[in-house]
């Protein structure tokens, strides 16, 4: 589904990913960790098509389609997703005109009709039930004024109401209580079929109890420096992430 | 020398235009009554706006505005043609999906056939018939021209006043349903010069929502020169809106003077979607405790479109309150001006006065000069202002665009959303959904912004 190809890119002239490859297939979970400073939300960022970052060299290739012209909307439009570590607040517009506008602008894209009022309502109702959204929530502006869980879950009901078929969650575990994280997690598992694919963004092990990966990849100085099955999170969260440095810079 | 003399035509020609009008009122003065106490107020205001004539830039109020290029046109003063119209061919300039009164008006007469009017315990009728039969005389001694001050511009609409919307609603009485005055320019003659006068009486304890509009249907000039007196007495609510979405070639001053006594709320919502120049002087005067006084407005402007909403507010008795909040979006080559004055008195004490101009300019053409003006002379009181321009948030850009919304909807969304708080107090959900559609249409796409 997607495939990374010695991905290199920058922001503001400074490097930033120097030689990313990475391959993700339909019905997997990825979990990419690594120290602060990595790379890991410039590489969300840049998959996503944030207009900052320049690539500079190498392909993101989306169902065998180069992506890098497309812009930020269209590559949504084509199943990509990112839950945002810091979600932007937007007075004046609520949670559910966003999301009609953002459902049916896709469907627009598609070609097809604007979904029928009803549908779009029971859709609201099921997914905020599912990430146990008080239905209040929904009609507030987005994101102002929530409270940081509120917003990582109010991100994930986003990725439930668009139904991606690459979702990539960049540290959606931080600043979220146990309570929360579980509700996050359950409703990213409930989400996961045999057609997605789960990019786990995270600096820590936590989550990744939750949403078991298939693979884990640790991002040190612009590259993927080590890739292994979920053991390796366990092991980064024993050792901490100094000895891959130091193998890294060996 | 040719050079020179180029430079002083547009002085010549509103001089020409000022003394067309001083002469006009020799002639209006054949078909008015000259013996009623009304016409003594009309001759003081023509003497008065021949002294003081049109307005220019060298004026404080009027730095930021020229009226040098819609003055320079050879305007009608009394239309000689009539041209009926049809309602299904002005049916969308009305807020058609409630039921309402309406006071129609075509080439500044009245139009009875487009009109609903009413006596029936309020009177909603003729500024004509209010200013001629003995029954209104009570009111017009009391009203007519009491609040409206003799600047050049409201003499000269003083000195011909004639026509327009007359609202008188007695106390206690909730005006069930909105009242809509529309004025339309058909284009009938090559230039027009329209000059409604609206009075808004509105008793104790009486609640009334009122829509205005200026719509010209021509490609020729129309230049508006408006005045509305609106009393709202005590414990009274008026809920006023003003719709401006005219032609690349109409023009409008909008002269609004609105004097509330003790406990009455007045609202004035002013939504400018273009013309060709658009200036709003909106007046408040306080007169009585606990009054609120609320203005808000939506600029949304492009092409060569000006647009300047010149505020007063003035504090006058202590615990009042008054509320401001502009929001204007310019785009192409247009120019905004907002310059808010809110004067406080030295009785005033326990004033909230709060102002609020915020601004998006969409390229490095488009402008605004924003002044706020607080002229505070008591010493306890809580006053704020605050103006902002700036230009589209580019990380919420992004966050939209992730969610699948293009950059263009994207755009527009956001600039919706930044106008939502002047429009979450409008009380007529028809009108609301209206002037969302328009504010869409304005900003170039096919959204629905509600669900």
């Amino acid at each position: 589904m997607l495939k990374i190809k010695d991905l290199h890119a920058s922001v503001e002239g400074k490097s930033i990913l120097k030689g990313i490859n990475l391959e993700v297939n339909a019905g997997e979970v990825h979990a990419i960790m690594g120290p602060n400073g990595s790379g890991k939300s410039t590489l969300a960022s840049v998959i996503a098509g944030k207009e900052e970052y320049e690539v500079d060299k190498g392909q993101i290739l989306l169902d065998n389609q180069d992506i890098d012209e497309l812009g930020p909307d269209e590559r949504a439009h084509k199943g990509v997703f990112m839950s945002f570590q810091y979600p932007v607040e937007i007075p004046g517009v609520s949670v559910t005109n966003f999301m009609k506008a953002a459902i049916n602008e896709t469907r627009k894209a598609k070609g097809l009709e604007d979904m029928p009022a009803n549908e779009m309502l029971k859709k609201i109702r099921e997914k905020s039930e599912l990430l146990e959204i008080d239905r209040k929530f929904l009609s507030r502006s987005l994101n102002e004024g929530f409270s940081g869980g509120e917003k990582k879950r109010n991100e994930i009901f986003q990725m439930a109401m668009l139904e991606p078929k690459l979702a990539i969650l960049d540290e959606t575990d931080s600043g979220l209580d146990i309570d929360a994280l579980r509700i996050v997690a359950n409703g990213v598992n409930k989400l996961r079929s045999k057609d997605n694919a789960v990019i786990v963004i995270t600096h820590y092990q936590r989550l990744l109890e939750y949403i078991v990966p298939d693979f884990v990849h640790v991002l040190h100085n612009g590259r993927i420096v080590k890739s292994g099955s979920k053991e390796l999170a366990l092991e980064l969260e024993a050792k901490g992430y100094d000895w891959i440095k130091e193998k890294a810079n060996a | 020398m040719t050079g020179l003399k180029k430079k002083q035509m547009p002085k010549t020609e509103t001089m020409d235009l000022k003394e067309k009008l001083v002469s006009s009122f020799m002639v209006f003065e054949d078909s008015v009554d000259v013996d009623s106490p009304v016409h003594e107020i009309r001759s003081e205001a023509i003497k008065t706006f021949e002294e003081k004539g049109f307005p220019s830039k060298k004026e404080e109020a009027w730095k930021y505005t020229s009226l040098n290029s819609i003055l320079k046109y050879d305007y009608s003063v009394f239309p000689k043609h009539e041209r009926a119209i049809e309602y299904s061919e002005i049916k969308k300039y009305f807020i058609h999906d409630i039921d309402s009164y309406k006071i129609v008006f075509i080439d500044g007469k009245y139009s009875s056939h487009l009109s609903h009017t009413t006596h029936d315990g309020i009177d909603v009728c003729l500024m004509s018939a209010a200013l001629t039969k003995p029954k209104y005389r009570l009111v017009i001694e009391n009203y007519f021209n009491k609040v409206a001050p003799s600047d050049s511009l409201t003499s000269l609409n003083t000195a011909f006043s004639n026509e327009g919307a007359y609202i008188h609603i007695p106390k206690g009485k909730v005006v069930e349903k909105p009242i809509q005055i529309i004025h339309f320019a058909t284009g009938a003659e090559n230039a027009l010069l329209l000059q409604p006068r609206n009075l808004v009486v509105v008793d104790e304890n009486s609640h009334v929502q009122i829509i205005e509009r200026h719509q010209s249907l021509t490609e020729n000039p129309v230049l508006t020169n408006s005045v509305t007196e609106i009393f709202a007495n005590k414990r009274a609510i008026v809920d006023y809106y003003k719709i401006q979405n005219d032609k690349e070639n109409a023009s409008l001053i909008d002269n609004t003077y609105i004097k509330q006594k003790q406990q009455s709320v007045a609202k004035v919502h002013t939504f400018a979607f273009g013309g060709k120049m658009i200036r709003n002087n909106l007046n408040f005067y306080q007169n009585g405790e606990r009054i609120d006084s609320i203005l808000k407005g939506v600029t949304v402007i492009g092409n060569k479109q000006h647009v300047d909403h010149n505020t007063l507010v003035m504090h006058k008795e202590p615990n009042c309150e008054s509320h401001q909040d502009y929001k204007g979006i310019f785009g192409d080559n247009a120019t905004g001006v907002f310059n808010g004055k809110i004067i406080v008195e030295k009785k005033a004490q326990k004033t909230n006065a709060f102002q609020a101009n915020n601004n998006i300019l969409l390229n490095d053409k488009a402008s605004i000069n924003t002044k706020p003006q607080l002229e505070i002379f008591a010493d306890d009181v809580k006053c704020s202002h605050g103006c902002t321009i700036g230009q589209i948030d580019e990380s919420a850009l992004f966050y939209l665009r992730s969610r699948g919304i293009p950059k263009k909807e994207a755009k527009a969304l956001l600039m919706y959303a930044f106008s939502n708080t002047v429009l979450d107090s409008v009380k007529i959900p028809e009108l609301k959904a209206r002037i969302t559609k328009l504010i869409a249409k304005k900003l170039g796409v096919n959204i629905g912004f509600n669900l």
